[in-house]
């Protein structure tokens, strides 16, 4: 049973980790508490969701345009509520409460078009076959989750680190007029960052709407808050930090549900969260900002 | 305090002024029911049965001597804030006499003290929870507690699956769904039912694989389940995904009694038994007209939240019009007498305000993603 929990846990942690990968590269690099996040999140899900059902696609090409129109939606939404702040340099506060607002009229917009039943892929669309070795039941679309956490990390790891592109979003994160200053095209920048954030929120969303079977326009609402919690453990921006915060958060959850209370389950990841924000402000791979004049 | 004094003195004088001209032409009742939001299909199916009931009523000439029968219909969003500032709008500004709704109990557990407070009635048509109308005498019910739909349900699964031990699983975050719990662990207790564990989890998690874990380790006949019907589809798919052979049979709570469930779980469902004070199958003639006029109406199926509320519709309006007079005191006191043969069975109140007959319960049993009544 333990090893059972223990594969529970890893993919619950998986999809927490998952969800946070878009969302602290967004607060890392733009430096914005963006609340739409959780909107792109539900945009995937139900565009993969439009694709399965109207053209039967399967989810080799559902995942990816999901996630791409998650993409493209966040540009959009990106651009028209936060160039105007970023030109006037508002902060934080201003871009959360101008994110917060939209994030609820996006929410009802979706909730009016589509209504708020909760909805699913259709029956067959990934294989519901569970693998069984050692007594321990995994499901394609488990299995699905655990390696898409894996290698989008590797491969936004890879990006940030070794690219181009990558430099110039490090750059940003570290101080927008000097990458300005530099010569860096610092709106194209950040629009890349919104598309590349957008499009893990989608992919999140459609793998996590499979996984659960529940498809609402409300879905992302009810992960931002364990989203806040990884991205925050874990470091803002730093991306293995998501990862490993996602998992350690799902592993624990699941340990305390199945063997101290159901009932404590929610109290751990908050728990984490403020011991972090107590002993250790920076998350876990987080390196302290040194200001320099 | 000196404040709320005002302002209740003044909303009196105003009432005073107001009512005889507002009485004329029509009666307005009002509704709070959850239309926007994840929990907007309760909400919706409710205010589909009060408008079809509203349709019949005021075609065979409305209440007290011709006057039509107006129903405002405000959205609590699901939400307790939203659901009282509804009911403060439906008796400060548009003075009905009666309100229906709220659609969930939380809801009702803060609007009942401020309607009670100003002597409105206030009829619930989907509110299971124990203790709603403890909360004063202006507070009513249509909709069976639970409590007693919960039982029959249980010993169906005793006597005829030979159940003995059970798992029993709630969502601990909502009223409904902890005294749905409550229920059925008393329910349980009484038949001699073995619990095994007692398992909760979240109504907006999607994720219960640590604790049917558990359960899978063990070895339990039943899974008892009180919650609304999206975390119970949840439950029931991630269940048998975990390996939880079908043997097992689910139990659901009033919650589960939706065709949403089989919908989203599909096969995973199969066998589940839920008890309902109402069933679309249910053939009697007032039933039979009931499902056929819904039917034309709005293209598609009712489900029980709309056949509580067509019945309660037609048992105000004929308070309203016993009364004599669309006030509040007087409608009270009809409404203590009501004897109405509805889509649910024959109706009384409890002195209690509640339901007085379990006679319309029938237990179903799901069968290829459909409910049926359990032969």
């Amino acid at each position: 049973m333990l090893s059972q929990q223990l594969v529970n846990g890893l993919v619950l942690g998986s999809t927490y980790a998952l969800f946070a990968l878009g969302f602290t590269l967004i607060f890392g690099v733009l430096r914005v508490i963006n609340l739409t996040y959780g909107f792109y999140f539900s945009v995937g899900a139900f565009v993969a969701l439009w694709l399965a059902r109207s053209f039967g696609a399967s989810i080799w090409i559902a995942l990816p345009l999901g996630s791409l129109a998650a993409g493209l939606v966040a540009v959009v939404v990106d651009g028209v509520l936060l160039t105007r702040l970023r030109r006037t340099k508002a902060g934080e506060l201003p871009s959360l409460m101008v994110t917060l607002g939209a994030v609820l009229a996006l929410y009802s917009l979706m909730a009016a078009l589509i209504g708020t039943d909760i909805q699913r892929f259709p029956f067959g669309f990934v294989g519901s076959t569970a693998l069984e070795f050692a007594g321990i039941r995994v499901s394609l679309v488990q299995m699905l989750i655990v390696g898409t956490a894996f290698v989008l990390v590797a491969v936004l790891f890879l990006l940030l680190q070794h690219t181009r592109l990558g430099l110039m979003i490090r750059a940003l994160a570290e101080n927008e007029d000097a990458a300005r200053l530099m010569g860096i095209n610092v709106d194209a920048t950040v629009v890349a960052v919104s598309f590349l954030s957008g499009l893990l929120g989608g992919a999140a969303g459609v793998l996590i709407g499979l996984n659960f079977n529940a498809i609402q326009p409300f879905m992302g609402e009810a992960m931002m808050l364990r989203g806040f919690a990884v991205i925050i453990i874990g470091g803002l921006g730093d991306i293995r930090g998501a990862l490993v915060a996602g998992i350690l958060l799902g592993v624990l959850e699941v340990l305390t549900a199945g063997y101290l209370s159901s009932n404590a389950k929610e109290a751990v990841g908050f728990t984490i969260l403020v011991l972090t924000l107590w002993f250790r402000p920076v998350g876990l791979f987080g390196r302290a900002q040194v200001k320099r004049a | 305090m000196f404040r709320s004094f005002l302002v209740t003195g003044a909303v009196a004088v105003a009432a005073v002024a107001v009512t005889p001209a507002f009485a004329q032409q029509t009666v307005t009742v009002g509704a709070i029911e959850i239309l926007s939001g994840p929990s907007a299909a309760y909400g919706t199916a409710i205010k589909a049965g009060l408008e079809l009931a509203l349709d019949e009523i005021n075609a065979a000439g409305g209440v007290l001597g011709g006057k039509k029968v107006a129903l405002i219909v405000e959205d609590s969003a699901g939400n307790k804030d939203q659901a009282v500032n509804a009911a403060r709008k439906l008796v400060g500004r548009d003075k009905v006499p009666v309100i229906i709704g709220p659609t969930l109990s939380n809801e009702m557990f803060a609007v009942g003290p401020v309607t009670n407070e100003r002597k409105v009635v206030t009829v619930g048509t989907s509110t299971t929870a124990v203790g709603i109308t403890a909360m004063g005498p202006y507070i009513f019910r249509t909709s069976l507690p639970e409590a007693d739909v919960v039982p029959v349900t249980l010993k169906t699964a005793q006597e005829k699956f030979g159940v003995k031990t059970i798992a029993m699983m709630y969502a601990n975050d909502d009223a409904f769904s902890k005294s749905g719990f409550d229920s059925m662990k008393a329910a349980a207790e009484k038949l001699g039912l073995k619990i095994a564990t007692i398992e909760a989890f979240g109504s907006k998690d999607s994720d219960f694989s640590a604790q049917l874990t558990k359960i899978k380790g063990l070895n339990v006949d039943a899974i008892t389940v009180s919650a609304l019907v999206e975390p119970i589809s949840g439950v029931v798919l991630q269940a048998r995904q975990l390996g939880i052979p079908a043997s097992v049979r689910f139990i659901g709570g009033n919650g589960a009694n939706s065709p949403k469930l089989g919908e989203i779980a599909g096969e995973a469902a199969e066998g589940l038994l839920v008890g309902s004070p109402w069933f679309v199958d249910k053939k009697d003639a007032i039933n039979d007209k009931f499902v056929a006029d819904f039917r034309k109406k709005y293209s598609k199926d009712p489900d029980q939240f709309a056949a509580q509320a067509y019945d309660t519709m037609h048992i105000v309006a004929k308070a309203i019009d016993t009364a004599g007079a669309a006030e509040s005191d007087k409608i009270r006191e009809t409404l203590l007498k009501t004897n109405h043969t509805g889509v649910m069975g024959p109706f009384t109140f409890t002195e209690g305000r509640d339901p007085a007959s379990t006679e319309g319960v029938v237990v179903l049993g799901m069968k290829g993603g459909k409910f049926q009544i359990l032969q």
